[in-house]
């Protein structure tokens, strides 16, 4: 389980996911279908900046926040809690550990891979946003896009390593999808996925910026729609940075104290 | 029809045995309702809250609650009767472990409808008790028994428009057989009734009344509540849940006529 294989491997393992996503592209679909939250949300939030702007959002202004968050839902997407709590349950995290690749990578890659897939579906979006928002709401400082795609791989790997971490707990209480449903209802709430965080009563905006779901999805968000300057954006992305690592340490450590205890029943 | 409701009363039995033996799931599943409605509840408070707007879309605060309300109770009601036992057809499909079902004594569509309950669910209507009495409180008056009455009625014929459309999307099991997360596109999708019919415009706002009639199952209900129901949208939603639910039936007949079973 060297890391060279794993690097070596990873290119294999993704054209094998991007088949995969591709073949099963019917159910891929209706999974894009059913993050259609946003638009909804989208449309109730333009009602209510329809007579006064709320914050810095006008009509249009919401528009464009809701669009950016469907976008970023779909390249930040994430489901390896629950495909890890199958894989302990049913037993086939076996044939995983059996393979000369790390596990956790062999997870990242078939996330990774359904990317392309969609990417297809968010261009379009993007273009909407574009016609409907004008370019005035989306930043210009080329620096501000840079950071952006920083901020959006940093926020792949923030609910990927939070996605482990939690797959990883179904090692210790048998299932760990409760937990992922409490962690859900939060996220809900405080990513910025139904609420930009910046329209929160101030105290629970401190909880949501201590908190790392605003990381995982709002902050991109944020910098696509112009909410932050350059020096501004690139202190929240060195903050993300720490919540990378921190979320990496704590799912990388469950998963090593759990695999110890993993039994391999089902069969 | 008394030999049904003797199979209904044995299988809720069977449920809340099974509900009893995972006590600590009953406080877990309780409290995580409770942050859901909680958290369901947190848009609401930020659009009311800033700014102190007074009404969206013509509702104020305290009759959005109502919607809300509804919304919890459903919520509670697709998740503690109907999904549970439905969301198996597919598993049963796909295994070909439907056979059992089809070889019993008694309608299919009932069996399968029927099989698990998660009791525990009562906590949305807990919830939602709250939030109706919340809501009142902050409109300063209560409803008449007439009008809860209209809203009761309401709130059967979403119960069984949603079912309707439960079974629809089950029925899609036997044509594409992978359709798991085609309940949670259905969930999803259900979302969009927590919001009163009036927030929508547009296309959004027909495919909500007709297609997926989210207006009949919380805004029609709210409105009933509040004493603001005309008597003809009472007749429409009537004639919609009764439609859904012929169609339903139509639908699933015909889908089980393509079961075909599976190998091994």
């Amino acid at each position: 389980m060297s890391l060279r294989n794993t690097v070596r491997s990873f290119p294999t393992l993704l054209r094998i996911g991007v088949s995969e996503a591709v073949a099963y592209r019917a159910e891929l679909f209706i999974w894009i279908l059913a993050t259609t939250m946003p638009l909804v949300m989208m449309v109730l939030w333009s009602t209510v900046a329809r007579e006064a702007p709320v914050g810095r959002f006008n009509e249009q202004g919401f528009v464009v926040y809701f669009l950016s968050a469907f976008i970023v839902r779909q390249l930040t997407g994430n489901w390896t809690a629950w495909q890890m709590n199958f894989d302990v349950r049913q037993g086939t995290l076996a044939m995983r550990l059996l393979r000369p690749v790390h596990p956790i990578a062999t997870y990242a890659a078939e996330i990774l891979a359904a990317v392309p897939l969609r990417i297809l579906v968010a261009l379009p979006v993007a273009a909407i946003m574009l016609v409907a928002g004008g370019k005035g709401l989306v930043p210009r400082d080329p620096a501000v896009w840079g950071l952006w795609a920083i901020s959006i791989a940093f926020a792949w790997l923030i609910a990927f390593f939070i996605n482990c971490a939690i797959g990883a707990l179904s090692f210790f209480l048998e299932s760990s999808l409760k937990v992922m449903d409490a962690y859900l209802a939060l996220w809900f709430v405080f990513s910025g996925y139904t609420i930009p965080v910046e329209l929160f009563p101030w105290g629970l905006k401190r909880v949501a910026d201590l908190l790392p779901f605003r990381f995982a999805l709002g902050l991109p968000i944020e910098l696509m729609t112009g909410a932050h300057d350059r020096a501004h954006a690139l202190g929240l992305v060195a903050t993300q940075a720490l919540y990378v690592l921190g979320t990496a340490i704590l799912a990388l450590g469950l998963w090593s104290r759990g695999t110890r205890r993993f039994a391999a029943y089902g069969g | 029809m008394r030999r049904y409701l003797r199979l209904l009363a044995i299988q809720l039995r069977a449920s809340t045995l099974l509900a009893m033996q995972y006590r600590f799931d009953f406080f877990i599943d309780g409290l995580l309702s409770l942050f859901w409605t909680v958290t369901a509840l947190m848009p609401l408070l930020v659009v009311f809250g800033r700014g102190a707007r007074a009404s969206i879309a013509g509702w104020s605060f305290g009759e959005a609650l109502m919607v809300t309300g509804w919304f919890t109770l459903l919520q509670g009601v697709i998740e503690g009767v109907v999904s549970p036992s439905l969301t198996n057809v597919v598993e049963h499909v796909r295994k070909g472990t439907l056979d059992f079902v089809l070889i019993k004594p008694a309608d299919a569509q009932f069996l399968v409808s029927t099989a698990r309950f998660l009791p525990w669910r009562v906590t949305n209507l807990i919830s939602a008790l709250a939030i109706f009495g919340y809501g009142f409180h902050l409109l300063g008056r209560w409803p008449s028994p007439l009008h809860v009455g209209q809203a009761l009625l309401l709130a059967l014929c979403a119960t069984a428009t949603l079912y309707s459309l439960w079974i629809v999307t089950v029925s899609a099991a036997f044509y594409v057989v992978k359709v798991d997360n085609l309940t949670y596109l259905f969930s999803a999708v259900f979302d969009a009734a927590r919001w009163p019919k009036e927030v929508f415009r547009g296309f959004l706002s027909a495919l909500f009344t007709f297609v997926i009639p989210l207006a009949l199952m919380t805004t029609y209900p709210a409105r009933a509540l509040l004493g603001s129901l005309e008597p003809s949208t009472l007749a429409l939603s009537l004639g919609l849940a009764a439609l859904f639910a012929v169609l339903s039936r139509r639908i699933w007949l015909l889908s089980i006529g393509k079961y075909t079973s599976a190998s091994s």
